[in-house]
């Protein structure tokens, strides 16, 4: 479970969050949506500890991922995150990429980590790529591996911030399929996206932030179909 | 007005002793550039700590290694420790002075290099639980290595051609020590100085050229 408590986070005076309180229970999926600068993207990086926070609280399997005692890369093990920029590391295959925190950061044997990333990326559709450099892969090809790479570490939440919005339009299905299977998995998913229709298919719940606040959180049918927020009335009526 | 008889047998006959002494320079060239590389990487590390004291070690050693002669860096690792009574060889005194050189600009290349690579790679492997180091040397460091692989082939022809610095420090081993006692015996400065500078050429495009094929080979994304 991901726990977020009156959350305040700021970058010098620019008030990002101002007192978030969420929670995602496991199995959930939960998209967030809002216009750009409303704090969506921030507060994934909250949630896995690249970013501090001001004030409140985040409790990931009831481990406060602020606190001084936490072991941020124990904890990170639990999360998965997929940024916008896919980040394959071009000096490596893609297999190797998704075995390098494997066996750097689990401790996995090569042949379990390569097993476990054979699976992982035969499962996003990569199979016929695993001795390719990432250089060679379409944007498309490059985020489903950075999601297998994700997964091969056997995370219990899955963050994904705004992972198609750099993708050409052709290339967004094919992701958006993966992210799909993944919620059809039963993973406990927070993405953060633009794709309406998306997270209408797939989401237990959306959120809406503007302006650094959770402006209202609703399962989709009900947030979609009768919008309470004067402002996410806006935000649907300019993005339909 | 120009009646100099070239003797370019007898130089030539001295070519096995000279070749001995190409292989020393070569020694301490490596050897500086093994020294100077692994340096190069701590001081990287060092600067890139949020730690004041290491951070200025390094900015020192860099600016230092930068803006002074090789000249005076060869000559003070002799002669100035001398003065607190560390007295090293000039094999020694060489080896450190170039490997002190060395280690500064190779700190400022890999600083370059770290420019050129995205934020974003550090923060993909911290995601997935690496810690600073483990993302430092399994992500960074790869990628930093190739950026910065053709200046450190050029840190390499000049380790190469300053072990002739080694002449302040009386060293008589290397390249540049044997032709100049060689030349000192006979006074046939011109075939001397000139087999020897074929031989440096020699040695310099040599390792530019493997170091293109190593290239080839290393880097295959």
């Amino acid at each position: 479970m991901i726990e977020i408590e009156n959350v305040y986070k700021s970058f010098g005076p620019l008030k990002v969050l101002k007192g978030v309180n969420l929670t995602v229970a496991k199995g959930e999926v939960l998209t967030v949506i809002g216009g750009s600068g409303s704090g969506k993207s921030t507060l994934l990086t909250c949630i896995n500890g690249l970013e501090s926070i001001d004030s409140g609280r985040i409790l990931v399997d009831g481990v406060e991922v602020h606190a001084k005692a936490t072991d941020l890369n124990k904890l990170r093990q639990k999360i998965g995150i997929v940024f916008q920029q896919w980040n394959a590391f071009p000096h490596l295959t893609v297999l190797e990429n998704v075995m390098l925190a494997q066996v750097k950061v689990l401790k996995r044997s090569k042949a379990e980590a390569e097993a476990e990333a054979v699976k992982q990326l035969n499962h996003v559709g990569l199979a016929d790529k695993l001795a390719v450099y990432p250089s060679r892969l379409s944007g498309g090809q490059q985020q489903r591996m950075a999601i297998a790479r994700a997964l091969a570490m056997s995370p219990g939440y899955m963050l994904f911030d705004e992972v198609t919005s750099a993708l050409d339009p052709q290339l967004v299905g094919e992701v958006l399929d993966t992210l799909r299977m993944l919620a059809s998995e039963g993973m406990t998913m927070i993405c953060v996206t633009h794709e309406m229709k998306f997270a209408r298919e797939v989401s237990d719940r959306v959120a809406f932030f503007h302006q650094g606040v959770l402006a209202e959180i609703a399962p989709p049918e009900q947030l979609f179909a009768a919008p309470k927020d004067p402002e996410l009335q806006k935000f649907l009526s300019a993005t339909h | 007005m120009f009646n100099y008889s070239f003797r370019w047998n007898q130089a030539l006959n001295s070519l096995p002793e000279m070749l001995q002494g190409a292989l020393v320079t070569m020694e301490i060239a490596i050897l500086s550039m093994v020294i100077g590389i692994s340096i190069a990487l701590l001081l990287t590390l060092f600067r890139l700590s949020r730690n004041r004291v290491l951070s200025s070690i390094a900015a020192t050693w860099v600016e230092i290694a930068r803006n002074t002669p090789a000249l005076f860096q060869i000559y003070m690792v002799h002669f100035g420790l001398g003065g607190f009574g560390i007295h090293l060889s000039p094999y020694l005194s060489l080896l450190i002075g170039i490997a002190f050189n060395n280690a500064g600009y190779l700190t400022e290349n890999f600083r370059g290099a770290l420019k050129a690579i995205p934020e974003t790679q550090t923060r993909a492997a911290r995601s997935l639980g690496m810690t600073p180091i483990q993302a430092f040397k399994n992500v960074i460091m790869p990628q930093m290595l190739r950026i910065s692989f053709l200046p450190m082939t050029n840190q390499m022809v000049w380790a190469i051609l300053m072990t002739s610095l080694g002449a302040v420090v009386a060293m008589n081993t290397d390249l540049y020590g044997v032709t100049s006692e060689l030349n000192a015996r006979t006074f046939r400065t011109f075939e001397f100085f000139a087999i020897a500078a074929v031989i440096f050429y020699v040695i310099t495009k040599v390792i530019t050229l493997s170091a293109r094929l190593l290239a080839a080979r290393l880097f295959r994304y």
